[in-house]
């Protein structure tokens, strides 16, 4: 082979993968939007990139890779209908397939984005809601089963079955690639944010940034966050999203300090946060307040924007956090916000208020095993000179921690008791 | 697309209707029926008898069983059904949503297998 020929396949492969990272989850949204099938679109896609490597050395990159590549998907997917389906199925796909091939022939035609009814298609409620964030990541980020395993800590086979069950269901029964009516559009977006951000809190769970693939899900997280905002920017909710997570993800690195221990928010050091991430968070949720309506990703972000103002210098507004969690409790019922609440409480009037606050939870059987609810018992109990009972909460925390780093915080604050 | 949608309610809150209201429940049909004929959405739709009309079959063995009943004895029973045309399935939970057998019971969705 030439060196030229090297050079060649050296290009046809960069193209490749820039046009691949770019564009996959446009390129299977509009491959899949009519159709609704979204494994077809996926299989269609693939083939077209293994045709572009084989192709591209030997006749140059062409001037729209995408639309190379969306035109040798759909001959795939025409031909893939030809020899699947029955005659009459088939004559209908086909003539979509090539109605649609006729339209996108106006070569110059920029590429329609078809990603948010791709987005909400697989946050459709008729979706079992654990495998809406997979679906997501897997649809519109290229992700391959194994790594969305991985991120969400399911075994491969079994995630899978799991996303081929769900695409299945879309094609099966008939779930709209379409951007819900207004009257749907609160619920349905709220489905749509709430699998971005689990894929954020996957990738978030990875505090020391060890695993690539986690470290990454919280990236892709906040590119989906982008995307979303751009696509609906008056849906306050969207903007909210995306300023909690940028607030959060400013924090990533302060998290541990040089050895890897744990940092807990108050005790760290704001130099080490990232300001320009800051400045875009609250830039977002001011405007997102502009809309009046308020929701839980807004909450959140108000309450992270309250935290991080202690980088101006200025102390921490434990009343006004109280506040905010207060609306928070009231918007999602969660349990984990009381919690927080509780804690807050206990910065703005005192241990023995945050105590009175916990223990007024305290029949609710989800906390049972909930390391937070321990951890910030047994903090304030410290605080009030419970000691055995402190001690005691500790340990019933350090037993349910699956972060070796919380861990040995949790334990150096209980051998401090 | 067409679907299947199934009317599981329960028949004994059923059969408990006081006679007054039995009229306001089957008007309540009628009318959601009307609707769908006009939208051009009906196919095809019944009222089944109650299940202890029900007979279930089956083949083991070589041998035909024929036992008393209904398939699964449930809370709920298969009371009733519509088959509608629908372009997607948010257009079939749309009406699934203003079936009365919503109100009173569970409607199934299920999409007719295309052959």
């Amino acid at each position: 082979m030439s060196l030229s020929g090297v050079s060649d396949e050296h290009e046809a492969h960069a193209a490749a993968a820039a046009a691949a990272r770019r564009s996959y989850g446009r390129l299977v949204a509009l491959l899949s939007a009519r159709t609704r099938d979204v494994a077809g679109a996926e299989d269609a896609l693939s083939e077209a990139f293994a045709a572009a490597l084989a192709d591209w050395p030997k006749s140059g990159v062409p001037r729209s890779p995408e639309a190379w590549l969306l035109a040798a998907a759909r001959r795939r997917s025409i031909d893939a209908a030809r020899r699947r389906r029955t005659a009459a199925e088939a004559g209908g796909h086909v003539q979509l397939l090539a109605e649609e091939m006729a339209a996108m022939a106006e070569e110059t035609a920029p590429i329609p984005d078809e990603r948010l009814s791709l987005m909400f298609a697989c946050a459709h409620p008729a979706i079992e809601a654990s495998i809406r964030a997979p679906l997501i990541l897997q649809t519109v980020l290229g992700f391959d089963a194994a790594s969305v395993a991985s991120a969400f800590l399911v075994a491969p086979a079994t995630m899978g079955q799991r996303l081929a069950r769900a695409k299945a269901k879309i094609k099966l029964a008939g779930i709209p690639f379409r951007t819900p009516e207004r009257e749907d559009m609160a619920e349905r977006l709220d489905a749509v944010l709430a699998a971005i951000y689990a894929a954020f809190a996957e990738g978030w769970s990875d505090p020391a940034g060890a695993e690539a693939k986690r470290r990454n899900l919280a990236e892709e997280a906040i590119w989906l966050g982008r995307l979303i905002a751009e696509l609906l920017p008056n849906e306050a909710e969207a903007l909210g999203l995306l300023a909690l997570m940028l607030y959060s993800d400013a924090r990533r690195g302060a998290r541990r300090d040089q050895e890897g221990e744990f940092v807990p928010l108050a005790e760290q050091d704001p130099a080490c946060w990232d300001e320009r991430m800051i400045a875009e968070a609250e830039s977002l949720l001011s405007r997102a307040h502009g809309y009046g309506a308020i929701g839980r990703y807004q909450l959140e972000a108000a309450l992270q924007s309250a935290h991080v103002a202690r980088r101006l210098g200025r102390g921490v507004d434990w009343p006004a956090i109280v506040t905010l969690y207060d609306a928070l409790c009231r918007v999602t019922g969660s349990p984990v916000a009381a919690i927080n609440r509780a804690v807050a409480l206990a910065e703005a009037q005192g241990a023995a208020a945050g105590l009175a606050a916990l223990a007024a939870m305290a029949g609710d059987e989800r906390l049972a095993q909930y390391q937070p609810y321990w951890a910030a018992r047994a903090e304030l109990l410290a605080r009030t000179g419970e000691r055995a009972e402190a001690q005691a909460a500790y340990d019933q925390a350090i037993g349910l921690e699956a972060d070796p780093a919380v861990r040995r915080f949790l334990q150096r604050r209980r051998a401090a008791v | 697309m067409q679907y299947l949608l199934l009317i599981h309610s329960s028949e004994a809150a059923f059969a408990a209707i006081p006679k007054d209201q039995i009229e306001q429940a089957m008007g309540a049909y009628m009318a959601y029926t009307e609707a769908l004929k006009k939208a051009g959405a009906l196919v095809n739709s019944n009222r089944l008898q109650p299940v202890a009309a029900a007979t279930t079959v089956r083949m083991a063995n070589g041998k035909t069983q024929v036992l008393n009943g209904p398939y699964a004895e449930t809370k709920e029973q298969l009371g009733g059904y519509y088959l509608i045309e629908a372009p997607d399935l948010d257009a079939a939970i749309s009406w699934a949503a203003r079936c009365p057998g919503a109100s009173h019971g569970t409607v199934e969705i299920r999409p007719v297998w295309t052959m």
